[in-house]
């Protein structure tokens, strides 16, 4: 090698020579996306020995896996997970930003407007350094990638791209102590900062002290960062300690949660809407009730009492029905029922819901069930919480009315 | 074969490697950069004279050392970048590369010729363009297009003041 390199000396130092002047034009030029040639030239020669590295250790993993132990359940699996990906982007776009819209329209506008736009990337190395935050994914410039374009999973953002070589890019993570987005919670829509911490979690800042966040919170792009779309998932919350002047918030991000493979980079963003919150009093499956023994009434059941309108609406009601009135009924300068008639305690507040099998049972059109002729046949039962008189008409069916309106409803419907 | 032809095909057989001393190797070269950026300020028309380029092709043409050549070449281009807008380095190469084609070719025939001093300086002119379109549009991207009727021309004119420039020169040569 030394009598090679003696041999040919003045080829060899004409070629460091040039070697010299062209690393120290490197250092000096930036590409178009400021980043200097010598970091391009660098990760382009490097990536493509990432890559086919880790195809070889793929391929190597993948051949074991593939043909000696699960040939045909990885590969289910893989497909499987790729159609999950795309159902869960699908189903997040269509329950996001196309509440309102018509499903078949939402999804030609997914199709048409945000697949097109994003480009899916292999994770192939990560970045030097112990506590790096950093990938290479296996999407350049050559594939459209730009620097500062969002990375995101299925499950929520990844990072961005901080560098874009011509067959590589450098995405920062979410965790990276160096990143930051604009966040909003979902459940009060407050605006705060996501960091990373260097480690598996990040936070958000600038939030106030007197904001309510809670542990479960739910946090998504914001969009004010011109990074990320809006309505994007970021993280749920995981602990809230109140700070002066601003609380410390901590959250693990969603993107990374399964690990980090394949990724998609976001070619141009697509604002969706946050998703509302569930309300805390959203209605729950209520069983129907049990049917009656023998022996037994059936009671309808009685639906809870909201808001003092809903009470006071269900009084006015419980006149008209004791004095036989419909309201809405009659012409102007009719008699309106009395709304001083005294209604027994338990029937205050208790919403009485005809039955059309009574209405029917009555026999007498035009004459409500629960007046006092439409009842031939009465049976009072007195029951616990529940104040209600029990009509049943002869073919059976259950009716429940106020006991004393019942007894004084003088006046014929109007 | 005539005297001239003969002189031109045995050129390397004599081995004939000029010597100068070394205030000429470092005022010459520093002279012909301080040249070309300053007297085109007020004559225009001097700045298609390439005069470091000419210097380069004259030392490493007679040094008929490629080591000697490249390095030469390397010192006067990276000089000429100092003073340049663009990246150090980008004439630095260029020369650099002239300057050890020449030495090649100083090794090989007779350039005390007038004439092959005149080819010579021409081509490496031309070679010398080129190379710089060709560095600025892979290295920095620079999308200019190449003038190549424009650079025969100068290339003759450099060839000729180069020609006039090599024989004054040589009287700053050491004496055998």
């Amino acid at each position: 090698m030394e009598t090679l390199l003696h041999r040919h000396r003045d080829k060899t130092v004409l070629v460091l020579v040039i070697f010299a002047q062209l690393v120290l034009i490197a250092v000096q030029v930036r590409n178009d996306q400021d980043v200097r040639m010598i970091r391009v030239w660098s990760v382009t020669a490097i990536t493509p020995l990432a890559r086919v590295l880790e195809t070889l250790r793929g391929g190597g993993v993948g051949f074991f896996r593939n043909y000696i132990r699960v040939q045909d359940a990885r590969e289910e699996n893989r497909r499987l997970q790729a159609e999950l990906d795309r159902l869960k982007m699908e189903n997040r776009f269509l329950k996001t930003e196309l509440s309102t819209a018509d499903r078949a329209k939402a999804l030609v506008a997914f199709q048409q407007r945000y697949q097109p736009k994003s480009v899916a990337a292999r994770v192939i190395a990560t970045g030097a350094g112990a506590n790096s935050k950093v990938v290479f994914v296996d999407r350049g410039s050559g594939s459209g990638v730009e620097k500062g374009m969002p990375v995101v999973t299925p499950d929520g953002i990844v990072g961005k791209v901080i560098a874009a070589y011509p067959t590589a890019s450098e995405v920062m993570l979410v965790t990276d102590p160096e990143f930051a987005a604009g966040v909003v919670s979902q459940k009060n829509h407050i605006a705060g900062t996501l960091k990373g911490e260097g480690g598996a979690n990040c936070k958000v800042e600038y939030v106030a002290s007197e904001e309510k966040i809670e542990v479960g919170d739910w946090f998504y792009t914001s969009g004010d960062d011109r990074v990320f779309p809006r309505g994007f998932p970021v993280g749920v919350v995981r602990s809230v300690r109140s700070a002066s002047p601003y609380k410390e918030i901590l959250v693990e991000p969603k993107g990374l949660e399964h690990g980090l493979e394949a990724v998609l980079i976001m070619l141009e963003g697509l604002h969706q809407v946050i998703p509302e919150a569930s309300p805390p009093n959203a209605p729950v499956y209520l069983a129907p009730p049990p049917p009656p023994g023998p022996g037994e009434q059936a009671v309808q059941p009685s639906g809870p009492a909201g808001t003092d309108a809903d009470r006071l609406r269900q009084r006015y009601q419980q006149l008209g029905d004791a004095q036989g009135h419909k309201f809405g009924e009659g012409l102007p300068g009719s008699k309106p029922p009395d709304f001083n008639l005294k209604l027994p305690a338990g029937a205050a507040g208790q919403t009485p819901k005809p039955t059309q099998g009574a209405e029917g049972a009555s026999g007498q059109a035009g004459e409500p069930a629960n007046s006092p002729a439409a009842a031939p046949q009465k049976k009072t039962t007195p029951r616990t919480g529940d104040e209600h008189a029990v009509d049943k008409p002869a073919n059976g069916a259950a009716r429940s009315r106020p006991l004393a309106g019942s007894q004084s409803a003088p006046s014929p419907p109007q | 074969m005539n005297e001239s032809g003969d002189r031109i095909l045995v050129g390397n057989q004599r081995e004939q490697v000029s010597r100068f001393r070394a205030r000429v190797l470092l005022f010459v070269p520093l002279a012909a950069i301080l040249f070309q950026v300053y007297l085109p300020r007020p004559f225009p028309f001097l700045g298609y004279l390439e005069l470091p380029l000419l210097v380069t092709i004259y030392f490493a043409l007679m040094r008929r050392s490629q080591i000697g050549g490249l390095f030469v070449g390397a010192l006067i281009g990276l000089a000429q970048d100092s003073l340049s807008t663009k990246p150090v380095g980008m004439f630095g190469i260029v020369k650099t590369l002239v300057g050890y084609f020449a030495a090649s070719v100083g090794l090989r025939i007779d350039v005390e010729h007038p004439f092959i001093r005149l080819v010579l300086t021409f081509f490496f002119y031309f070679f010398h363009q080129v190379l710089y379109w060709v560095l600025s549009r892979g290295l920095l991207g620079e999308q200019i297009a190449f003038e190549i009727r424009q650079t025969l021309v100068l290339g003759l004119l450099n060839a000729i003041v180069g020609v006039a420039v090599f024989h004054f020169l040589d009287k700053l040569r050491e004496p055998a």
